[in-house]
């Protein structure tokens, strides 16, 4: 038993029968962490006394004949975006370097409730601002594959926690693709929820119509198992939704006969990578072969996700980030000039280049002159760009994509070119404009660099059940994902 | 607007920085000058879409969010000075620099 290979039912199943010791699980990964962690940097911080006391806690409930919640005894880990109470929170940026959150946020308190053992925060782009991990303030998290090439991000991490074989669990959150695009680069599961399915009270805000919480993780089942935890209302976030909670893992194993999987061939023949476009088909002949019945859809807004997408990110960004001006909490400027150059100058110390190029965009896209040519505009037309998928939801059940046009780049390759690296975001994007339930399931290695890549399943809204038995039924057929050698 | 039109210049980059307090160096204001300016001018294609009549998504909420305004616990002052630069807790206060003169 270890957080290597073991699922999360075997995990919490071994630890409440009293086989192995919560505390021996908690050791174990903390030990991995430890073996690797210098070389994949996925971790900013390690909890390790807080998460062995929790692992005790976690014996002791279950010496005692309590009934050990569902992820009683799991390592986890937490994107370093998520606030715990007492244990620093950075979100990967200078400005927070040193804050120490005073409260738990939402999915904290539900995961310690049921069991899961904390095992630290993990590394992702500023703010959750990039798709490589490039942007932290504490250097790039570097995949397990291919140590020069990006995790992908912004929950690189994350996903990297979970390839590594550190945790069997991380969560992430998701705002163009932060879950998905990783976790796709790293060959493991993630699921972005629908908008509203999980509470984002303690998730240090990024574009709020967008962002979302959600699980990285081995396999399907993990995935689903942990979004049973993590969803519902919560009076704390007034996004979150009342939609009942579905015990997510039960929906799994159901075969794909009349289910019809719509593919919007015309988007995805553009700018795909002939490699991964290669192991996509293979994937969609996968779904054919077990039953599934492919239909052609046609998503003719989804071309303008992209600039979408950014001109409505950056005008929220803008406007959440105006809260780091040193007064509250964060780094101050050591600049007293007065009031205006102290919060000018924090701003400029604290915050790196793509978050500032983005709340420079956000503002300006915002500004007057250009707020109907540039910010009206781009709302109308996700309007329509989720008009494109109710027709296609008429007729299909899921819309089936690759999550990434290509496989792990380069680190280093679009770090200076800030548009190339959002182009690597085309697929995914649409599901967050549109607060649809998304998952990457791992769809095999793309040769000749053996990197892997992803299917991406997109559902309606809460129709993550669906989402989850179609991924659930292809990777029953194509097998235990491979792990890479670290 | 056409792709032309955008005419991004360092001082429009200056004076959106002014708006979001941002105190940004002479390399800075370059660099982002020419690549805000590739970005929007990318952006702008959004321009060719036609959405008369269409009305704007600003999110996808699809239910009612409004709830009673009652008073509730919430963080100490303690708590909530705990992370402030410059702390006054006598006072229960944020302190700043001076404002006026």
């Amino acid at each position: 038993m270890s957080p290597q290979g073991d699922g999360v039912r075997a995990i919490r199943d071994a630890i409440a029968s009293r086989r192995v010791s919560a505390v021996e699980t908690c050791r174990q990964a903390l030990d991995r962490i430890a073996a690797v962690n210098d070389r994949l940097n996925a971790f900013t911080h390690v909890a390790a006394e807080r998460a062995l006391a929790r692992a005790a806690g976690v014996d002791r409930q279950v010496a005692s004949g309590e009934s050990p919640g569902p992820l009683a005894g799991v390592p986890i880990a937490l994107k370093d975006n998520l606030c715990v109470r007492g244990m620093r929170t950075t979100a990967a940026s200078r400005i927070l370097e040193h804050f120490v959150p005073p409260y738990d946020a939402t999915v904290v308190s539900r995961l310690e409730q049921a069991g899961a053992v904390i095992v630290g925060k993990t590394n992702c782009d500023e703010f959750a601002m990039g798709s490589s991990n490039e942007n932290s303030a504490y250097g790039p998290t570097r995949n397990p594959w291919a140590v020069d090439r990006t995790p992908g991000g912004s929950s690189g991490g994350s996903a990297v926690a979970v390839a590594a074989g550190c945790v069997p669990l991380a969560i992430g959150s998701d705002t163009g693709g932060s879950i998905r695009q990783p976790a796709s680069f790293c060959g493991v599961v993630g699921l972005k929820p629908t908008y509203g399915r999980v509470s984002r009270y303690g998730l240090l805000a990024f574009a709020s119509s967008l962002d979302q919480i959600g699980p990285i993780a081995q396999s399907v089942e993990d995935a689903a198992l942990a979004l049973s935890v993590l969803a519902g209302a919560d009076p704390m976030d007034a996004t979150s939704s009342g939609a009942s909670v579905p015990d997510f893992a039960a929906a799994l194993g159901a075969d794909l006969r009349g289910l019809r999987v719509g593919v919007p061939r015309a988007f995805v023949s553009e700018g795909v990578d002939p490699a991964v476009r290669g192991v996509f088909d293979a994937a969609l002949d996968t779904l054919s072969g077990l039953g599934a019945t492919l239909v052609d859809v046609d998503l003719p807004h989804a071309r303008f996700a992209i600039p979408v997408y950014y001109l409505v990110c950056t005008a929220e960004a803008s406007s959440n980030l105006a809260r780091y001006d040193g007064v509250k909490y964060g780094y101050r400027s050591p600049a007293t000039e007065g009031l205006g150059t102290m919060y000018s100058r924090s701003r400029d110390e604290g915050f790196g280049p793509e978050v500032k190029r983005r709340i420079i965009l956000g503002t300006y896209v915002l500004s007057a002159g250009y707020y109907d040519a540039f910010y009206l505009k781009a709302q109308q037309v996700r309007t329509l760009l989720a008009q494109d998928y109710d027709r296609a939801f008429e007729r299909v059940d899921v819309v089936a994509m690759p999550t990434t046009p290509t496989a792990p780049f380069r680190l280093g390759e679009k770090v200076d070119d800030p548009l190339q690296m959002y182009l690597a975001d085309v697929f995914t994007v649409s599901a967050n404009l549109c607060g649809l339930p998304g998952i990457s399931v791992p769809c095999g290695l793309v040769e000749p660099d053996h990197l892997p890549a992803g299917l991406q399943l997109i559902g309606r809204m809460f129709d993550e059940a669906t989402v989850l038995r179609v991924a659930g039924a292809y990777e029953r057929h194509t097998g235990p994902h491979p792990r890479p050698a670290v | 607007m056409s792709t032309s039109e955008i005419q991004l210049t360092v001082a429009d980059v200056e004076r959106v920085a002014a708006l979001a307090h941002l105190e940004l160096t002479a390399e800075e204001k370059q660099t982002f000058t020419q690549q805000l300016a590739g970005i929007l001018a990318y952006a702008e294609q959004v321009q060719a879409v036609d959405t008369t009549g269409v009305t704007a998504t600003a999110h996808v909420n699809p239910h009612d969010a409004e709830r009673g305004d009652e008073p509730k616990p919430s963080l100490s002052v303690e708590d909530a000075l705990s992370n402030a630069p410059d702390p006054a807790p006598a006072g229960g206060l944020f302190r700043v620099p001076r404002v006026i003169g």
